[in-house]
């Protein structure tokens, strides 16, 4: 199974500037257990991209097909929102069976799932904890069992980490490849932290800003494991370079209009 | 060197009174009330104290004379409160989640939502007789405005994110309702139904007094009729029983169904 986004445009009305070209003609196939990063400067178009591929927003140009499925129907679609989006009124059990009840899966067979993921994102003995009750941390891992316990045929994730600490981050990047190895989803994983690109991606995709375009792809060609350790470090530190270089002139001009109002 | 502790002036805002503060309010007040209406000053006409209110109390309990006026008040109060606010709450979820509903009745809801309940209680008698269908009605109106407007904001105020996650897992339009909707507004709807609480006695006691043989409306407005200022107050004490035991169990109930509220 892959996934084809075939030259998918969007843009935004705005008040003061009319139509905004958020995404311009974005071309881009990502492959079966491949897990593309995308990754490019603030308002550059990342998530409006991952939430078309999710079937939550309508490009205004171009298509996003699935190809390949193993029978005919929809294809199954988790997605781990940048704002986790637990519901405050249901435990964490009941939180990562949403999908599940949704989906109309049987009674054992959901127990069994959701002890399954429940274990493997480490939050055995939360299962009847409010979201309130947990740390930042705590959540996201709840929000990726969520999305992975309906064992979708793509995993899309939205800067997941971007409000946890620096240290519960990077546990969680090697939480989340620990995982990934285990069930090899096709991911796409939107970051504006080129570190974390590199760390995670089999591809990273470099986006520019206003009009969203495709500026570069990559491929990561490293170990999966301790890429930024050791022998690996010295192309890590390529990798990353390369790809600041890119969105650096981006970046910069999305100060300034920030600084502008 | 001087040295100075650092104190917490944040503190106060963590101090909690002792158990027995309320009790204390409420026997000082009662306490005083009796002193007034037994010193010479005051006629116990005007003020009885509360040792006659609660004499007299015991003495219309014991003759039924006060449970058939109780149990007249609470019947109406029950099908007007639980009719005003299942309406309410529905109407309230329409107006919230369905854009056609919203442009048709918001309109109308906001336009009919500030006229007084009580201004309409002679046209409703008119309508509907002086029977118990019009009392009815007049509680289900005034329980049924806060409710549909507190529920309607309350569906408003739902994070859209939590209607994407939904979507995003293939929640229907149903699944949303009832799963996300729903539970959302449950915090905003029991602040409606705690308004309404107060509404609904209010328009009880008015219906009771311009046509009732029974009710505690009844027989307040007739015990003062015969200057009979103690058996009175024994009709406005019951009520404000009445007000205290209502908002009670609206806040027990609301602790079962909202347990994730911290
Ligand atoms: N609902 C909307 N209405 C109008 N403009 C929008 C809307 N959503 C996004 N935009 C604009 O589209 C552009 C891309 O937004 P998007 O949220 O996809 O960026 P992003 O790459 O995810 O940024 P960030 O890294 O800050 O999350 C931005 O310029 C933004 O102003
Ligand atoms: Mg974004």
């Amino acid at each position: 199974m892959q996934i084809l986004i075939d030259g998918v445009s969007k843009s935004y009305m705005d008040s003061k500037q009319g139509a905004v070209l958020a995404l311009d003609k974005i071309s881009l196939t990502i492959s079966e257990n491949e897990f593309v990063v995308l990754v490019g400067p603030s308002g550059c178009g990342k998530s409006t991209l991952l939430n078309i591929v999710g079937g939550l927003l309508s490009p205004s140009g171009g298509h996003v097909f699935v190809e390949g499925l193993p029978e005919e129907r929809d294809p199954a679609i988790g997605v781990v929102f940048q704002d986790v989006g637990l519901f405050p009124w249901r435990t964490v059990a009941d939180n990562i069976a949403f999908g599940l009840e949704e989906l109309g899966v049987a009674q054992p067979e959901k127990q069994a799932r959701l002890a399954r993921y429940i274990k493997m994102v480490g939050l055995e003995g939360f299962e009847h904890a409010y979201p309130h009750q947990l740390s930042g941390g705590m959540r996201q891992r709840a929000g990726i069992a969520r999305a992975l316990s309906i064992q979708p045929d793509l995993l899309l994730m939205d800067e997941p980490f971007s409000a946890l600490d620096a240290q519960t981050r990077t546990l969680m990047q090697e939480e989340l490849l620990r995982i990934w190895q285990a069930t090899r989803v096709t991911t796409l994983y939107v970051t504006h932290n080129i570190q974390e690109a590199v760390y995670l991606a089999d591809r990273v995709v470099v986006l520019s800003r206003r009009p969203g375009r495709i500026a570069s792809i990559l491929p990561i060609e490293l170990p999966k494991f301790s890429r930024d350790k050791g022998e690996n470090l010295p192309a890590f530190n390529r990798y990353a370079e390369e790809i600041w270089n890119l969105i650096r002139d981006d970046a910069q001009q999305a100060l300034l209009e920030g600084a502008d109002g | 060197m001087t040295r100075r502790e650092v104190v917490n002036r944040f503190a106060f805002m963590e101090d909690k009174a002792a158990s027995w503060v309320p009790w204390v309010s409420i026997c000082t007040l009662l306490l005083v009330w009796e002193a007034v209406s037994r010193s010479p000053w005051v006629s116990a006409l005007y003020l009885p104290p509360p040792s006659a209110i609660v004499a007299a109390g015991v003495d219309m309990a014991v003759s039924g004379e006060l449970w058939t006026n109780l149990m007249a008040s609470m019947g109406r109060i029950a099908a007007g409160y639980a009719l005003g606010s299942i309406v309410g709450v529905l109407i309230g979820l329409a107006l919230g989640f369905s854009a056609i509903a919203e442009a048709a009745g918001n309109p109308i809801l906001y336009s009919l939502y500030p006229v007084p309940k009580i201004a309409l209680l002679p046209l409703i008698i008119l309508w509907l007789g002086i029977g118990e269908v019009s009392k009815i009605t007049i509680i289900t109106l005034g329980v049924f405005f806060p409710v549909a407007i507190n529920t309607y904001a309350g569906v408003k105020n739902i994070d859209p994110l939590f209607v994407k996650v939904a979507v995003s897992f293939r929640a229907n339009r149903l699944g949303v309702l009832r799963k996300v909707v729903l539970p959302g507004a449950l915090p905003m709807i029991f602040a409606g139904l705690k308004l309404a609480a107060g509404t609904s006695l209010l328009l009880l006691v008015a219906a009771e007094m311009i046509a009732a043989k029974e009710g505690i409306g009844a027989l307040i407005l007739h015990y003062g009729d015969l200057m009979l200022t103690t058996k009175l107050m024994v009709g406005v004490v019951v009520l404000s029983l009445l007000g205290v035991l209502f908002n009670q169990a609206i806040h027990a109930i609301e602790q079962r169904v909202i347990p994730w509220k911290q």
